[in-house]
């Protein structure tokens, strides 16, 4: 039994991760219907971005807390930074054009960013500081649930939580889904299209460097391919629960999360990535759509 | 006292080799109700989609006078949310309202282009952001009363009933407090209870000052509507006046009216 509620957490931990960042997915191709294969390498970036911080903080003697906000935020700004110009220089021009151009010029920043990091950064794995101390209280359940899994489940509800309200709420969040309803008629109601649309990649970008943050804390190491496979796993993600659905992302990345858990901790861990694109596989043989998506007949 | 609140002047559209607009000059003034009639194809929805900037016209001008502004501002080769910021609003032919939004909130984002504060006001909830927003919410419940759906206020705006959805799209459109309110074909589709329904509403918009600018098929309505009508056909403007000069003008019974006025 303890077995199993392991295998339980250690699923909704990679759920919640594959969330944040399916988010980006799910809300860029809500509004502007492309899928942006970028969005990886801005998760790697706030990971890199996460360490680089940590470190130099954690040299000069800073307290945890601190350095956890601190490198926190920075990788939020930073990465956003890059999603904000990765969407105004490769996506933007190509806002009237077929749907392919866009989709291999995301692909060509996924390349060229992998790259950049390469080169600026190293090939190597780096070593990321454990950011998240173990709790006390957590103490007799610590060979069940990590303190890691913990503060990633709570600071993933807390974001989806902060999501949920400015998209139902807020100005801008009335106008992102007015943007995604229909995009002509949001701008003759006065809304600046290009500004919702950028506000978008940010809110995507923050969501993916957060994940970034959490897992290398959790995993202990970086290097500047992580966002290939991360990007990949929350796509399915996100196309598992149906595109475009925000519930959705966060629905199929949990169901993503505990497949691999449990299929790697019952069956095999030699074919966990297999698990993961056998569902995809048979979602969009049996329901294209995906679990909460619309009938394909929107944006296509 | 006239003041006039759109001047259009030599306004031409051309797609490819096809001049859809030629040389159109069009006013209007404040607190008068203008007709835009022609036969299909006249370019009335293009003369529309040019001036709100959905098209950018090949030659001419388009001109508002803001109260607020000394002169006048031009409008020609803004984008559409700019055209919707100094005043024009608008409605379509085929409605398009946003389906998964309440009817509240299709309102209230017409409402949104008046108001500041965007993502910081949105993310700190400051006491003047939350005061807007209370101020917004109130205003388009008003506009509903107004139009008279406002027992609709929750509903998702895809379930209304057809006519209703007329008269929230001409709700989201004043909600942005438009100097001049276009209305493309709003009796299209209507039943005759409904065109009387809505002959009233725009009537009482029009009372309350608001200038508009209408397209519409329904003779009846036009000349039951309008202080002036101006008539186009294949991309011309051919003339202009009050419902009667219209009505026995020989070029526009040729072109267009016919068999209705003999009838």
């Amino acid at each position: 039994m303890d077995y199993f509620i392991e295998l339980l957490f250690s699923g909704l931990t990679r759920g919640s991760i594959y969330a944040l960042i399916a988010l980006g997915y799910t809300m860029v191709y809500g509004i502007i219907g492309l899928i942006n294969f970028a969005h990886g390498e801005i998760y790697m970036i706030g990971a890199f971005t996460a360490f680089i911080v940590a470190t130099v903080l954690s040299i000069y003697g800073f307290p945890l807390l601190a350095i956890v906000i601190i490198a926190g935020l920075a990788a939020v700004v930073w990465a956003s930074s890059y999603g904000y110009t990765v969407e105004k220089i490769a996506y933007k021009p190509l806002r009237h054009a077929p749907r392919l151009s866009p989709l291999i010029s995301a692909i060509g920043m996924s390349i060229f960013l992998q790259n950049y990091v390469l080169l600026s950064q190293t090939s190597d794995f780096l070593p990321f500081p454990a950011l998240i101390p173990d709790f006390a209280f957590m103490e007799p359940v610590a060979h069940i649930v990590g303190s890691t899994d913990l503060a990633i489940l709570v600071t993933t509800v807390v974001v989806m939580l902060i999501l949920t309200l400015l998209i139902k709420f807020s100005k801008l969040g009335k106008a992102m889904r007015a943007t995604s309803q229909d995009r002509t008629m949001a701008t003759l109601v006065g809304i600046n299209v290009n500004r919702v649309i950028s506000a978008t990649f940010i809110v995507g970008s923050s969501l993916a460097a957060i994940g970034g943050l959490l897992i290398a804390s959790h995993i202990g190491q970086i290097n500047f391919y992580i966002g290939f496979l991360a990007g990949i796993k929350a796509f399915t993600a996100a196309v598992l629960g149906g595109i475009g659905s925000i519930p959705g992302a966060v629905l199929g990345s949990l169901i993503l999360g505990l497949t691999e858990s449990f299929a790697t901790g019952y069956v095999t861990s030699d074919y966990e990535d297999v698990f993961a694109f056998t569902l995809l596989v048979l979602i969009l043989i049996f329901k294209p759509s995906g679990l909460l998506g619309k009938a394909a007949n929107q944006k296509v | 006292m006239t003041t006039p609140i759109l001047e259009v002047t030599g306004l031409t559209m051309d797609f490819g080799g096809i001049r859809a607009l030629n040389a159109v000059d069009l006013e209007v003034n404040s607190g008068e109700i203008v007709a835009l009639i022609g036969p299909n194809g006249a370019g009335k929805t293009t003369f529309f989609n040019c001036i709100t900037g959905i098209y950018r016209p090949t030659a001419g001008d388009i001109y508002i006078f803001r109260p607020d502004h000394a002169g006048r501002l031009s409008l020609k080769g803004l984008k559409p949310n700019q055209v919707t910021e100094r005043g024009l609003a608008r409605t379509f032919q085929n409605i398009r309202l946003f389906p998964k939004m309440t009817v509240l909130e299709n309102v209230m984002i017409g409402r949104h282009c008046r108001t500041k504060s965007f993502l910081f006001g949105a993310v700190l909830r400051t006491r003047a952001n939350r005061r807007e927003e209370e101020e917004i919410l109130e205003m388009s419940y008003r506009m509903l009363e107004q139009v008279g759906i406002a027992q609709y206020a929750d509903d998702n705006a895809e379930n209304l009933p057809y006519g209703a959805q007329r008269r929230l799209e001409i709700a989201r459109a004043m909600a942005t407090e438009p100097l001049l309110l276009l209305l493309d074909e709003p009796a299209a589709g209507m039943n005759p209870q409904e065109t009387i329904e809505l002959d009233r509403l725009i009537k009482e918009i029009s009372r309350a000052g608001q200038a508009i600018l209408l397209i519409e098929h329904d003779m009846k309505l036009v000349m039951s509507l309008s202080d002036r009508i101006v008539v186009m056909d294949y991309g011309k403007k051919i003339a202009q006046g009050n419902p009667l000069e219209i009505r026995t003008n020989p070029a526009v019974i040729k072109a267009y009216l016919g068999e209705e006025v003999n009838a």
